[in-house]
């Protein structure tokens, strides 16, 4: 594509933009007694949580070992604590983070 | 197992929301709901600086930047425009806030939705200009405070009642009018994929909690979202095709209990309270009333 | 010049423009009605209706939204046109500045009509003067065949891969807009072999997902994107002259460049103007040459890019410049004496008059010209309001 004048176009993705430094509280979640429910992920505004294969994680139950667990991407996530609030079983813990 | 919305991700993480960001999930849920083939238009508003500076961006399809009042008219030229290239499989979509809808964009929102091209609209309505710092709005609900209705020695918080665009659009005649809120993503996206049966302009309206704005921890967003709901300040509702349904929250709360929860209203006193229960209450019985007819 | 290929008709400029924008085989038309330029967008609706003319048109509720609608249709990669007066330009004005900053090359017609209040719908050019600033290139007509030829003209211009800048085609209302002449229209074959079909680098595309203006910090490329603009600007002269060449090729009618020449040799005093009341200066210029007063007249055709080379070599031999503005600046003068008077800066010490005249559509007829050369004769300076009631 030749372009020969400047044009304001925004191509990059802000995937380079690491909003992880923000966060002042960071959420860990205790896979042996999370549900695989994935509410976390349905309310994560960060995007910041991934569903992937948990088959060789500690889970509560064996009926739920064959699904996706949720994993924090800390390169984004800024701390909100949405997932913690949310979490049925209450197994996400918002802890300070460390200087 | 299936997830309960679409998997696909089309809002890419780094975008520099504030923490707990309520407009940001909207986003997040209507392109699950759209899909790739689509192309949305963000006036002046938090969306057009949540994606950040150039040269980034933060959703994976392309998003025009428009002054404040265009939104309307511009997703109108989108419109026709793919059209005429033979690009009818595109979803247009207007994405603002409730300051460049229900205010300074009314006209061209109502402009739009007149002519009849098929496009959404989407408000992300948090209630007032929180990117230009919290002022107030047309869709402030009353009794809030903001920045240019503070409580001093006068207590100057909004004395007036809520302007709700999804009703004045109703009222309008646009086929198809919905709101939803981001506490239930999945009615969120549902009435999304509903409105594209619509081959027409479509209009819907999502609550979206600010923490910034409102005065509550970031975590609470979803919570409050819920609430605004359970306590008929925000009630959900599908227009389609003549045909209107109201949603009946499953936990009543009371206007109080919900106004408790964020420190824009921490100033009302029980009277002011009142004032505002009576306003949702007299809303409801409206909406009621739409539904036998 | 090719006869072949055209034929002759009687019609007002409004419906030149109109004939101009078919011929250009525009995609999108959005607009809102304002007098004088409804006639253009009535026939283009007819023309639409008649399927003459292969595009949509859309009505819009403000004029606001007529350049919000093309913005968003030239992203989207189809080539657009608008068209407004007066008080509906300065309702677009927000959005001039967007389509210029974005780099899309919109056509639009001004049929030029006065500011209120008062009021007043008849001709001056203070519309498009407010609008000199936002990045369109701007362009005066003279007559209606002029208008026609710059439209098409226009298209070719603005969609040059190094130009990329928004055109802006202005004729006087009612004067050019609302009055007939003779017009030659060119086929179509003809005007496809000169302006070939519009493609966007950059359009609206799912699968390159980009950000279209978003935002800058003072370290991004705001700066470098607005020098980038004038730098076009600048390149959009040599693009224009190389374009009015090729149209005169091809169609048989030649504009020059940026401006037009009038016994303009051996001239000691030359005045300055654009538009219609060009043509009246002529007029009168050619009879005090018949009296043997050495009197001519620049008319100019682009006022952006500004045609600051050419004015000083035009005028470098004269003995007194006069500019006739049919707008003005409130405490400075008129727009086109302040320019001129820039250009000429340390390169030339001949005194300059600034003539505002035929605001609000007052007539600006021979007797008035003839008294603006008497007091450039007589050493007047300054700015001096013509035929105005209380004068001297």
């Amino acid at each position: 594509m030749v372009e020969l004048v400047l044009v304001p176009l925004a191509e990059t993705s802000s995937r380079a933009n690491h909003t992880g430094l923000w966060r002042t509280l960071k959420p860990v979640i205790d896979y042996s007694s999370c549900i695989r429910c994935e509410i976390c992920w349905k309310f994560c505004p960060d995007n910041a949580i991934n569903l992937e294969d948990g088959r060789k994680t500690p889970a509560p139950n064996q009926k739920v070992i064959a699904f996706s667990i949720p994993v924090i991407d800390y390169d984004y996530c800024k701390g909100c604590g949405i997932c913690a609030n949310e979490c049925p079983e209450k197994c996400i813990e918002m802890n300070f983070e460390e200087e | 197992m299936p997830t309960s919305i679409p998997e696909q991700e089309l809002m890419e993480p780094g975008h520099t929301a504030c923490q707990g960001c309520g407009a940001t999930l909207a986003m997040r849920y209507v392109l699950k709901a759209l899909g790739k083939k689509t192309v949305v238009s963000v006036p002046a508003s938090c969306w057009a600086v949540i994606p950040g500076a150039m040269p980034n961006r933060t959703l994976d399809i392309p998003m025009v930047y428009t002054p404040f009042a265009a939104t309307g008219a511009s997703i109108s030229g989108l419109r026709e425009a793919l059209d005429i290239r033979g690009d009818s499989d595109y979803n247009v979509v207007g994405f603002a806030g409730d300051g460049g809808t229900a205010d300074i964009g009314l006209q061209s929102l109502s402009g739009a939705m007149e002519r009849g091209h098929n496009v959404f609209y989407i408000m992300y309505d948090n209630e007032g200009y929180m990117n230009t710092g919290v002022q107030r709005s047309g869709s402030t609900p009353y009794g809030a405070e903001t920045t240019t209705t503070p409580v001093g020695l006068d207590r100057n918080f909004k004395k007036q009642q809520k302007k709700v665009v999804a009703d004045i659009m109703m009222a309008q005649g646009v086929p198809y009018v919905a709101t939803a809120t981001i506490a239930y993503p999945e009615d969120l996206i549902r009435k999304v994929q509903n409105a594209k049966k619509t081959n027409g302009p479509k209009f819907i309206q999502i609550l979206a909690p600010c923490p910034t704005g409102w005065y509550y921890p970031p975590e609470k967003t979803i919570e409050v979202s819920r609430m605004a709901v359970q306590s008929r300040m925000f009630p959900l509702y599908e227009y389609s095709m003549g045909t209107f349904r109201l949603t009946r929250p499953s936990k009543p709360v009371s206007v109080k209990e919900y106004v408790q929860s964020q420190k824009r209203f921490s100033h009302m006193d029980e009277d002011e309270i009142s004032i505002l229960q009576e306003e949702v209450d007299r809303r409801w019985e409206g909406l009621l009333e739409k539904e036998t007819h | 010049m090719r006869e072949i290929g055209s034929k002759t008709s009687i019609m007002t400029g409004n419906e030149a423009v109109a004939e101009g924008v078919r011929l250009s085989k525009v995609g999108f038309i959005s607009a809102y009605p304002i007098t004088p330029q409804t006639t253009i967008v009535e026939k283009l609706a007819e023309m639409v209706a008649n399927r003459e003319i292969s595009a949509r048109y859309v009505e819009v509720e403000s004029e606001h939204s007529a350049m919000a609608a093309v913005f968003a249709s030239e992203i989207a990669g189809v080539r657009s046109y608008t068209a407004t007066s007066s008080q509906g330009l300065l309702y677009m004005h927000e959005m001039l500045h967007w389509v210029a900053g974005q780099r899309l090359p919109i056509v639009m017609s001004v049929v030029n009509r006065a500011i209120g209040p008062p009021w007043n719908i008849w001709s001056d050019q203070s519309d498009s003067m407010n609008q000199k600033d936002t990045g369109w290139i701007q362009v005066y007509s003279e007559s209606n065949q002029e208008a026609m030829d710059t439209l098409i003209m226009g298209y070719r211009i603005a969609e040059d891969s190094g130009v990329m800048l928004p055109f802006m085609s202005m004729e006087d209302a009612f004067i050019l807009s609302h009055t007939s002449e003779q017009v030659v229209i060119p086929d179509q074959e003809l005007v496809d072999e000169f302006l070939p079909e519009f493609h966007l680098d950059f359009k609206v595309d799912s699968d390159r997902p980009m950000g279209y203006g978003s935002y800058s910090t003072p370290d991004g490329p705001f700066m470098e994107l607005k020098k980038d603009m004038m730098e076009s600007m600048w390149q959009s002269a040599n693009t224009i002259k190389k374009v009015t060449g090729e149209f005169s090729e091809i169609f048989g009618r030649d504009y020059g460049g940026l401006i037009e020449e009038y016994m303009t040799d051996g001239a000691e005093y030359l005045l300055v103007a654009s538009g219609t009341v060009a043509s009246t200066a002529k007029y009168v210029a050619g009879k005090m040459r018949a009296d043997g007063r050495k009197v001519g007249i620049i008319r100019i055709r682009y006022f952006r890019p500004f045609p600051a080379e050419d004015i000083v070599r035009a005028t470098k031999d004269a003995a007194h410049i006069g500019v006739i503005d049919r707008s003005v600046s409130f405490g400075s003068g008129g727009t086109m004496f302040n320019e001129i008077k820039a250009a000429l800066y340390g390169r030339s010490d001949i005194p300059v008059t600034g003539f505002v005249a035929g605001i609000g559509g007052r007539d600006v007829k021979e007797d008035d010209i003839e008294g603006m050369i008497d007091m450039m004769a007589a050493g007047k300076e300054g700015t001096v309001f013509i035929n105005t009631r209380g004068d001297q």
